[in-house]
């Protein structure tokens, strides 16, 4: 019967997790080796939601290519369009208008926060505490409804474009973004009494996924995995992009390394979010909110790379141009792709409901690692 | 007042006078079996219904509200579509076992109603160890599980069956124990001598703390014996897809699903019983003219009053909090609630010996 | 001290798990927070900008402003548009290009509204519809411009 149901010759059993799971959110594999409910192994197998992104750009002009990025990491498509549009910007060496710079700075932190609190709800879902979900969802929304007022979409919005954004703010977005702010600061208690509080919550992370300092710099770990173990690797500070340097804001470092301190990183991280939106909403300067571009976009000949920090870590975006109006090859670094090489050693000797806590706390989105 | 009990002895007498002895017997058998079954198929739908009100309602949405007014008739629906699934049997199962786990899970569920008095004098069989009768058969579930687990051939049913013993067999302990605890303070077994021991007040008020401690850890033991989140590692939707019934489909799946509500039922009916009285109504001691008044609600109302509401209080539970880890529920049977009701079944005798209970 | 710690973690474990319970109780009791939508019957009120497909907007006279330059094409990433065009003789007999038929295909159109930003004569607008489902998907090939519509007076 042993041999039937998929074991190796130690006797360990072999399970697939994936590509069709619950808390694999997307079509992740993997397939893991169990000695009874410990995890001895984590094999992540990719390629399920492959589009060749990378080479489909090759084929776009510098204009068209930003809006296949939206759809690697679908949760912070704003932050990627903004890194694609600044290497662009960089080979064409154009000044942004301050204002498209405070519009882009804004919207970037309004998709980290609408995407940390899709992470919240998913990872108290993956705990099996369904509720704070819906919760989470209901603010999200908000945000969401924010960006159609403003992008016309509410996920995938290509308002960000070489030389500014493609519209300019609507009317009611200072209102709203303040009303947003109002009422999410009036909830927050609640994700303290449901979720961080609760002792089931905190003994299902504490100590869980473990990674050091050390690992976490050979395996390229960056965001807030990386900050949990006490790497410092915030873009925003390290090499500040748009007005990120001239903001207050802090950068949240934890250094216990476990899924605890990850899940204490991200918090922090909504609440430095909010706290660039409050200095931001009430200065937005005057003027126009996109520079003049020529018709046909031309990158000179050359390499350029760019880095920005999206909601899950660094996104690096490396452009090769030889003169022509179509990148001859464009290359991203995806954050998720290193989080996840790092699941293995982060979950092994833990257990089945360690490996879920491990997972929510990367907070892996498969199209960003697959591409 | 037509009551529960005038009908029974209604109807007993009537069979006895036309049938006779042995036949008024039979004939009573199979309307207890009838009546049983309906009770369960519409606790089961009642209770679903329910869960997804309340857990709707938790999570700010609606819950079921097109079929039927307020959505009633959607778990009809539900188990409609149920029946019309076809029943997979995966290749490579054990077919034997594999037909039969929905059915020992579904027996089991369904042998515990025996003893459970619904209302004053209405009560099927009021055998004399009732309450040990309750927690040993109550048991025998964990096979059925076990059975699916292993016979349907995939390795997340295995994972979730033993997770599921695991649980089930820990728990059974505390359960006991603070079965033990008011078992010592009646004195009986019977469930009907524990019913009748709290006409003066309820247990869970003239227990005092130890009785309270022993409610909570049995309360907390019902929510893991059914395997409830936060103990539902045995389905553990996020970790093992849906645990020991993986593989199952259709009306045998329904079954399961069934027997884990009947198991709340049956679960909270005796934390009912053994603490808050049973039908018994709310009753203080000397206050002779508001027990009388009291005594004007029907018994039934009372007991179902009093289930619904600890079936609420485990579906809060369920719609509050995280799972625990497999490690942790075991730490949380051996290292705090059996500890903790031992010593409570100690502070219990010592009540019971100097009478402060009285 | 270790009975003492003992007691402090049961008290912390029951006082924090009845803070989650006070929580859902909250909503549980306060139905007038509720969020769903309920569809069908009430139709959201979308934003202004929203961006639900390509439209061609025509004035009472049955005239678009689209000159036919196909900047919108190039500009479009998927191949979503195809412009046909063809030559008018206008009223002082000259020859003017003007469109026969613009062709949006919606069902590869991603809404990133790079043909609206790219037309010089504001021809293409987003309209906010929604609700693009259809049996045949032969349907999601439209044509824009109106049977028999001309381009309006003095747009080049």
């Amino acid at each position: 019967m042993l041999e039937e149901l998929g074991t190796n010759d130690q006797g360990d059993m072999i399970i697939n997790i994936g590509p069709q799971h619950p808390s694999t959110h997307g079509v992740l594999h993997l397939v893991i080796t169990l000695n009874g409910e410990t995890v001895k192994k984590v094999e992540p197998h990719l390629g399920y939601i492959h589009r060749s992104i990378e080479k489909m750009c090759e084929s776009l002009s510098y204009r068209q290519f930003i809006y296949v990025t939206s759809r690697m990491d679908y949760l912070s498509s704003h932050i990627n369009n903004h890194g694609c549009a600044l290497c662009v910007e960089k080979g064409l060496q154009i000044e942004i208008p301050a204002r498209a710079q405070v519009i882009r700075v804004l919207m970037d932190e309004l998709t980290r926060l609408a995407s940390h609190l899709l992470w919240w709800g998913a990872l108290a879902m993956d705990l099996g505490a369904f509720t704070p979900f819906f919760y989470s969802f209901r603010e999200r929304e908000m945000i969401n409804e924010l960006m159609e007022d403003t992008c016309g979409a509410r996920l995938t919005m290509n308002y960000i474009v070489p030389g500014g954004v493609m519209m300019d703010l609507h009317p009611d977005f200072q209102r709203k973004v303040k009303e947003f702010l109002r009422l999410f600061k009036s909830k927050i208690h609640e994700y303290d009494d449901l979720v961080t509080g609760n002792i089931i919550f905190q003994n299902r992370t504490k100590g869980v996924g473990y990674i050091s300092r050390e690992d976490a710099i050979s395996y390229g770990c960056t965001g807030p995995t990386g900050r949990g173990s006490g790497l410092s690797c915030d873009i925003r500070k390290l090499y500040p992009y748009e007005i990120y340097d001239q903001l207050q804001f802090d950068e949240v470092i934890e250094t216990d390394g476990d899924s605890w301190a990850r899940y204490k990183v991200r918090v922090g991280e909504m609440m430095q979010s909010m706290r660039i939106i409050e200095q931001l909403i009430d200065n937005i300067p005057e003027g126009e909110f996109q520079a003049k571009t020529k018709a046909v976009l031309k990158l000179p000949k050359g390499d350029f790379y760019t880095r920005v920090e999206t909601a899950r870590g660094e996104l690096g975006v490396y452009i090769v141009s030889e003169g022509g109006s179509t990148p001859y090859r464009i290359k991203f670094r995806s954050p998720g792709f290193s989080n996840l090489s790092a699941l293995d050693h982060m979950s092994r000797g833990g257990k089945i409901g360690d490996l879920m806590a491990t997972m929510g706390t990367l907070d892996l989105v498969i199209p960003d690692i697959d591409r | 007042m037509i009551s529960l009990e005038g009908l029974t002895t209604l109807l007993q007498t009537w069979l006895q006078n036309t049938l006779g002895e042995p036949w008024a017997f039979a004939a009573e058998s199979v309307i207890v079996g009838i009546a049983a079954i309906t009770l369960f198929a519409f606790l089961g739908l009642a209770l679903v219904y329910m869960e997804r009100k309340v857990a709707a309602l938790m999570q700010i949405r609606l819950g079921p509200n097109r079929v039927g007014p307020k959505g009633i008739f959607q778990t009809s629906a539900d188990t409609l579509k149920l029946v019309m699934k076809e029943g997979l049997t995966p290749d490579g199962a054990d077919k034997f076992l594999f037909n039969l786990a929905p059915f020992m899970v579904m027996i089991a569920a369904m042998l515990v109603l025996a003893p459970i008095a619904f209302a004053r004098n209405f009560q099927i069989w009021d055998l004399s160890i009732g309450v040990l009768y309750v927690a040993a058969v109550s048991s025998v579930a964990v096979i059925g599980i076990l059975m699916a687990g292993w016979s349907s051939n995939n390795k997340y049913s295995l994972l979730g069956a033993m997770r599921s013993a695991a649980q089930i067999v820990s728990y059974e302990l505390s359960a006991g124990l603070s079965i033990l605890a008011i078992v010592i303070l009646t004195g009986s077994l019977r469930i009907s001598d524990i019913i009748n021991s709290q006409a003066d007040g309820w247990w869970i008020i003239k227990g005092h703390l130890p009785v309270l401690i022993a409610f909570i850890v049995f309360l907390i033991a019902v929510t893991a014996e059914t395997n409830r989140a936060p103990f539902d590692l045995a389905e553990a939707e996020s970790e093992l897809t849906a645990g020991f019934h993986t593989e199952y489909s259709g009306m045998k799946f329904a079954l399961f699903f069934l027997a884990e509500y009947i198991n709340i039922f049956i679960g909270c009916a005796i934390n009912a019983t053994l603490f808050f009285g049973g039908w018994m109504p709310f009753h203080i001691g000397g206050w002779d003219s508001f027990n009388h008044v009291m005594d004007f609600i029907p018994s039934s109302i009372w007991f179902f009053g009093k289930t619904m509401f600890l079936i609420f209080l485990i579906m809060w539970f369920r719609w509050t909090f995280p799972r625990l880890r497999v490690d942790q529920l075991l730490n949380l049977e051996w290292k705090y609630l059996l500890p903790i009701s031992m010593v409570n079944l100690l502070l219990v005798t010592f009540m019971a010996i100097m009478g402060w209970h009285l | 001290m270790f009975i003492k710690e003992y007691f402090k973690t049961i008290y912390l474990t029951v006082s924090s798990l009845l803070k989650g319970m006070k929580t859902t109780g909250y909503y549980f009791t306060h139905q007038k927070e509720i969020i769903t939508e309920q569809y069908p019957e009430v139709r959201p009120v979308l934003a202004e900008r929203f961006k639900g497909e390509v439209i061609m907007p025509h004035n009472e006279a049955n005239e678009h402003s689209c000159t036919g330059c196909q900047a919108c094409e190039i500009a479009c990433p998927n191949g979503t548009i195809k412009i046909v065009t063809k030559n008018e003789i206008n009223a002082e007999g000259k020859k003017k290009k003007a469109i026969d038929t613009f062709v949006y295909h919606l069902e590869l159109c991603t809404m990133c509204n790079l043909c609206v930003v790219a037309c010089p004569s504001d021809a293409i607008i987003m309209a906010n519809n929604y609700e693009h489902s259809v049996f045949d998907r032969r349907e999601f090939t439209k044509v824009l411009n109106n049977p028999g519509s001309k381009i309006m007076e003095g747009i080049e």
